[in-house]
């Protein structure tokens, strides 16, 4: 008997419980009589059968929302962390939308023996994202002896520079002369020296790809490398990256390197972070049913007509969202059958649905009712 | 009750047979203003007319709800909306035999139209065909090499496909020929009206426009053809046709011009009726009128009880509630009906046991009285105690619908208690609020038990009290517990009265303390500790001895220490009524927020209590200091400059220059207000601004210190201000001038008053924040559409996981634990809260 009704709590639950009755020292029936108390509050505290639990934490996360500020930068912004991020209602949206093009982040965490300031900056130096036109002081052509002249201000750009050109570029002569880079393409006519020039501005020189800037800041313990731009699957790739505790903002991302379930925790935490940013508290179970029908199909898919709301089985309720003509004429073309088991189909129809109080039914028991009645 | 709903497209055979009279005539009405036979407004079509009756089914107007006409059309005619779905099943199909041209599908594959479309092969590998090259014009014409395909030979390929090989594409809806029209139904006239204008003139419906335009051209195309006209003539008029079904079913296709009206007005057909938001399926499908409601203006009453609303005798005269005659009440009913319809608790209908309906007249309700008995329904008016649904908009929340009881009272408005315009969000400066009555007895349950406000005491979304007492009802907390409110046995009692209590009367025995009088409001076994709202904060905490009376003990329902306030009683804060949610029957929470609320508003009336500009005054000698505070920033700021001036500035790391100059500008203006303030909060005398700042009733610190002190800060776009005119805000500062003052610091305080500049400022900024709040409801209400668009079908199934609408799992265990964020005290089980 004993043992059953502990079964019904939560273990931390119980171990609170114990800690409880070891402080004001409670034992036997007293501590059993509290226990029975408590088992029977927290059994009342529990979800019933037919709640709406979607409407619900729709309406919890929405309706703070609207006392969320349109600003996407604060002035408060003013501490050690300069990142440009988009917050309040815009940065929220966003996340539910999950767009492949945003304001990215990532904070690169560091294994013990780079952990320090020098080592961070060292990494921090590697990944930043280098085109040429970054490390570029000046391009021009040179319209005398038609070539391209690119000039640097620092030598190892430049030599670095010149060490990928050569390995990429081809039909030219590339030469040093200075602090330039001198390219003489085979063709030098005045058009295929632009075409040629805004090529190797574009090349990729050193570091990681999509990560456009870098600083290294302290967080607590640690030094910590903040991007803009991210590229989760590089960075994890290099040497002396903390795998464990490197952050992305990109559920994209995220859901390829470390799966769907990660992904979920990040849409959780993003969308509770953000909200948390302008002070308004939401209960986490809201936000975790959210990333979870963001998140069943095994990708991260959003909360609108591309996503979630476009993917549902039910005609009607696609229809009644947005773009009605296409689901219609889609419906009876493919012949459809719609099995009315949702809200608004049942709406539309004048029927219960098959929520709350509409999930149960009674039926009559005519052997029982009949005995009844002779009685 | 329906179980689903298939959908498909209507054959040919099947629009002929449902029709009930062939249209061929493009004309309406005869000279006479009579119908002509066979045109679009055929009295086989249906009534609209009041007085006629229908001539296919006799009914009348109503009765009848209308019927299909058909017409023939003189050559077929691509369904416009099916352009692409038919271009993907003649690219996928051998032009001559009709068969599949690719090999990938089969009766696995789902979405096959769209693999076969996009895995066909050049050559048909059932009769070798060689297939050339087919192109799709948008919205209905296809070309095969330079040569455009004709509706009957797209018609005729279609009719090629074997009714399996359809099938293995999906197209279940229908035939794949049938989307290229050969008939066409004609809509009933109940579905197009015209409107009878004064003049005496018709004025038609758009769909019945268009439809006249594709009758016309359809009988010019039959006689070009009769006639034996020349080819290109018939391709024209042909085409012509084409367009105006194109036009009949969807105005907006974006490569057809729109069909437009005399006025230049484009038409409204069948498409544009159906989507966007004034469409069928959102404005009339799935938001609907109602009776049984009305709508006032609210104002507050603070001695009704939180589950109650007010309403005048003319709503509950107006609004009624059908009571099934019974045996037992006839003889209670009998008196509602000779009351009547004028004399409050009366009725205004009878409905007979054979359904008919009667209204209660002076002259009919002797009548009635004498023939009522059981079977009989009265519809009543409304009572004290019956249930109402209560509504604001906007209804972000479930807490914006309510149930209360009523209370039928004298006035013209709505009344309600104080503490529920937290959940609704309601205030008294002109606010209206909707009134449903369910009609049911089920509904009146289903709303009694699960929408009571009562019930709705804490917010799912944060687990805390939503429903709360605000402004005057903790201040008048606060002046009843304070250390020393003390009341003679007959202000006790006469408290007592005026909150309705009077079976506790007998425990005032002598003079009472005001936490002895709070005490009586608790039940009698809650207990709760825990630190007040005017708690400062010390390094090291007493506990129960705190010296500020700011830790608040409730031992056996006596509360023994501290001070009622905000967090005992405010929105997501309230310890009190928390802790009495959780314990205690709802009913419990309900009488002690009606008692505190009215007790509270009381010892307000007897006491007095009221604030002046005089409670912002402080000591000149501290306002010296604020002054030379003020300075002192004001001068390192000039030193900044010219730091900054010089390029000497020490850089913020992942900065530029001038971003670390605003941050280290931004960093010296809250200097000012953070040392200011603290001067303001520690010297400012002991007076009722304060006791509200205090104890959270209303305002804060920051407010008297912005009227004491300094405004601080006036932003723009998120900056501190920084345009206007070029390189610098207003004329009256140097070019390129990025000082204090210059980028809307306000230095004065709201009680000297504001110079002119600064001013300016100000209202710059409260001019963006009025703009920004505007502009933003309408993204987060698109937000909060799009979100319980898609959540909307998910809910608790029996066996406690979370499922979708179609029964997929979505949640294993809801919320992963279980728990309701509603019942659990701030989401988190604390067991040490729960029995403490």
């Amino acid at each position: 008997m004993e043992d059953k009704k502990e079964m019904k709590l939560p273990e931390g639950v119980i171990q609170q419980f114990d800690e409880y009755c070891k402080k004001r020292n409670l034992t036997g029936k007293e501590k059993e009589k509290k226990l029975d108390f408590l088992t029977k509050l927290i059994e009342t505290m529990k979800y019933e059968p037919g709640e709406a639990v979607g409407v619900i934490a729709a309406q919890s996360i929405s309706e703070p929302a609207t006392q969320m500020t349109m600003r996407s930068y604060t002035l408060a912004s003013q501490s050690d962390r300069m990142s440009k991020v988009t917050q309040g209602l815009p940065r929220l949206i966003e996340i539910f939308d999950t767009r492949k093009t945003f304001e990215k982040t990532m904070m690169i965490y560091l294994l013990d023996k780079y952990n320090s300031k020098e080592g961070a900056s060292k990494i921090a130096s590697m990944i930043q994202n280098a085109n040429v036109l970054n490390l570029v002081d000046n391009d021009s052509i040179n319209l005398v002896t038609m070539q391209i002249e690119l000039t640097f201000s620092n030598k190892s750009d430049r030599d670095m520079v010149k060490e990928v050109l050569t390995k990429y570029i081809k039909n030219s002569v590339i030469s040093l002369k200075d602090d330039k880079v001198i390219i003489k393409p085979d063709d030098d006519g005045i058009e295929n020296l632009r075409k040629v020039l805004k090529k190797v501005l574009a090349y990729h020189v050193s570091g990681v790809k999509d990560i456009h800037s870098v600083i290294v800041i302290k967080d607590g313990e640690d030094w910590v490398i903040q991007t803009s731009g991210s590229n989760l699957k590089g960075v994890l790739e290099l040497d002396g990256v903390d795998v464990e505790r490197t952050y992305c903002n990109d559920p994209h991302q995220v859901a390829e390197v470390l799966g769907i379930e990660a992904a979920r925790n990040l849409i959780i935490n993003e969308s509770k972070k953000t909200l948390g940013e302008q002070g308004l508290e939401i209960d986490s179970r809201h936000l975790v049913i959210l990333a979870d029908i963001m998140t069943v199909n095994g990708l991260p898919r959003a909360i609108g007509r591309y996503g979630v709301s476009g993917q549902k089985n039910s005609v009607l309720a696609r229809a009644n969202f947005e773009e009605t003509k296409k689901h219609l004429v889609n419906a009876t073309f493919l012949g459809e059958k719609d099995m009315l088991r949702s809200v608004v189909e049942n709406i539309m129809i004048g029927q219960v649905a098959p929520f709350g109080t509409g999930l149960v039914d009674l039926s009559v028991d005519m052997d029982k009712l009949k005995e009844n009645l002779k009685k | 009750m329906i179980e689903s709903i298939n959908f498909g497209f209507l054959s040919p055979k099947m629009i002929k047979e449902m029709a009930a009279v062939k249209i061929d005539k493009p004309e309406l009405y005869d000279p006479d203003g009579y119908p002509i036979d066979g045109g679009l407004a055929d009295l086989h079509l249906g009534v609209i007319d009041p007085g006629l009756r229908c001539r296919v089914c006799a009914g009348a107007i109503g009765q009848c709800l209308g019927h299909f006409g058909y017409l023939e059309l003189t050559k077929p005619v691509v369904h416009p909306l099916y352009g692409k779905h038919i271009f993907m099943m003649l690219k996928s199909t051998c032009s001559k035999c009709g068969k599949i041209l690719s090999d990938k599908v089969d009766a696995s594959n789902h979405m096959s139209l769209t693999l076969a479309y996009k895995t066909t092969k050049a050559k048909c590998s059932a009769c070798g065909e060689k297939q050339k090259t087919l192109k799709f014009q948008k919205p209905t014409s296809y070309r095969e090499g330079h040569e455009e395909l004709t509706s009957e030979e797209v018609r005729r390929r279609l009719e090629m496909i074997t009714d399996d090989d359809a099938k293995l594409l999906g197209i279940k809806g229908g035939r794949p020929e049938w989307y290229v029209l050969t008939i066409l139904p004609v809509p009933p006239v109940t579905v197009r009206p015209s409107i009878t204008l004064e003049t005496g003139s018709r004025s038609e419906d758009d769909l019945t426009h268009k439809l006249v335009d594709v009758v016309r051209i359809n009988e010019r195309l039959r006689k070009n053809l009769e006639l034996g006209a020349p080819e290109f003539i018939i391709r024209d008029i042909w085409e012509l046709l084409q367009y105006h079904v194109s036009t009949l079913m969807d105005n907006e296709i974006s490569t057809l011009p729109p069909a437009r009206h005399r006025s230049g007005r484009s038409l409204k057909t069948i498409v544009q009726r159906l989507g966007k938001k004034e469409g069928r399926f959102r404005s009339n499908l799935t938001g609907k009128r109602v009776n049984f409601s009305s709508r006032a203006v609210i104002s507050p009453d603070p001695k009704l009880s939180i589950n109650e609303v007010g309403i005048p005798f003319y709503v509950a005269k107006d609004l009624t509630i059908p009571i099934g005659v019974t045996k037992n009440n006839l003889d209670e009913l009998k008196k509602l009906v000779l009351n009547g319809s004028d004399v409050h608790p009366g009725a205004n209908y009878v409905v007979r046991s054979d359904g008919v309906k009667k209204k209660i007249t002076e002259e009919n309700k002797e009548d009635i009285i004498k023939e009522l008995t059981g079977g009989y329904v009265i519809e009543r008016h409304l009572q004290d105690g019956d249930i109402a649904l209560f509504n604001r908009q906007p209804s972000l929340h479930r807490m914006s619908i309510m149930a209360h009881r009523i209370k039928v009272l004298e006035g013209k408005t709505f009344r309600m208690n104080l503490c529920v315009t937290v959940p609704y969000n309601a205030d008294f400066d002109g606010d209206e609020m909707n009134l449903h009555i369910p009609q049911t007895e089920e509904a009146q349950t289903e709303a009694e038990m699960l929408m009571l406000v009562e019930k709705h005491i804490r917010s799912p979304r944060y687990g805390l009290p939503i429903i709360s007492c605000k402004d005057d009802h903790i201040t008048g907390c606060y002046l009843l517990t304070k250390k020393d409110s003390k009341f003679s046995k007959r202000e006790a009692t006469e408290l007592l009265m005026a909150v309705d209590m009077h079976d506790k009367i007998d425990e005032i025995k002598g003079t009472v303390t005001g936490k002895e009088l709070f005490s009586l409001l608790l039940p009698k076994d809650f207990n709760i500790k825990f630190k007040s709202a005017t708690c400062i904060g010390c390094s090291k905490c007493e506990k129960e001895g705190c010296p500020y009376d700011s830790y608040v003990v409730i031992e056996n329902g006596v509360l023994k220490k501290g001070i009622i306030d905000e967090n005992s009683l405010g929105e997501m804060k309230g310890k009190i009524i928390d802790k009495l949610d959780t314990l205690y029957d709802s009913s419990v929470v309900r009488k002690f927020f009606d008692s505190v609320a009215l007790l509270a508003i009381e010892i307000l009336t007897r006491k007095g209590f009221s604030i002046s500009i005089d409670d912002m005054d402080i000591d000149p000698q501290h306002l010296k200091k604020i002054e030379s505070i003020k300075d002192k920033y004001f001068e390192r700021s000039q030193e900044t400059l010219a730091a900054f001036a010089k390029g000497k500035i020490p850089l913020i790391p992942g900065m530029s220059k001038e971003e670390t100059l605003e941050t280290m500008m931004q960093e010296i203006g809250s200097g000012i207000i953070n040392e200011t303030g603290t001067i303001v909060r520690n010297n400012i005398p002991f007076n009722s601004a304060v006791i509200m700042a205090r104890t959270g009733a209303k305002g804060s610190f920051v407010n008297l210190s912005q009227i004491i002190s300094a405004v601080g800060q006036e932003s723009l776009e998120g900056k501190r201000i920084h345009r206007g005119y070029n390189d610098r805000t207003l004329s009256h500062f140097k070019i390129n001038d990025l000082g204090l003052a210059a980028s809307g610091f306000v230095r004065s305080g709201y009680k000297k008053g504001l110079r002119p500049i600064e001013f300016f400022f100000d209202a710059m900024n409260s001019r963006e924040n009025l703009m920004d709040k505007s502009l933003h409801t309408r993204h987060s209400g698109y937000m909060e559409r799009r979100l319980v668009n898609a959540m909307q079908d998910l809910h608790v199934d029996n066996d406690m996981t979370v499922r979708d609408g179609s029964g997929n799992i979505v949640q294993f265990r809801v919320a992963e634990d279980g728990f309701n964020p509603m019942k659990v005290h701030s989401g988190k089980l604390d067991v040490e809260w729960l029995l403490g």
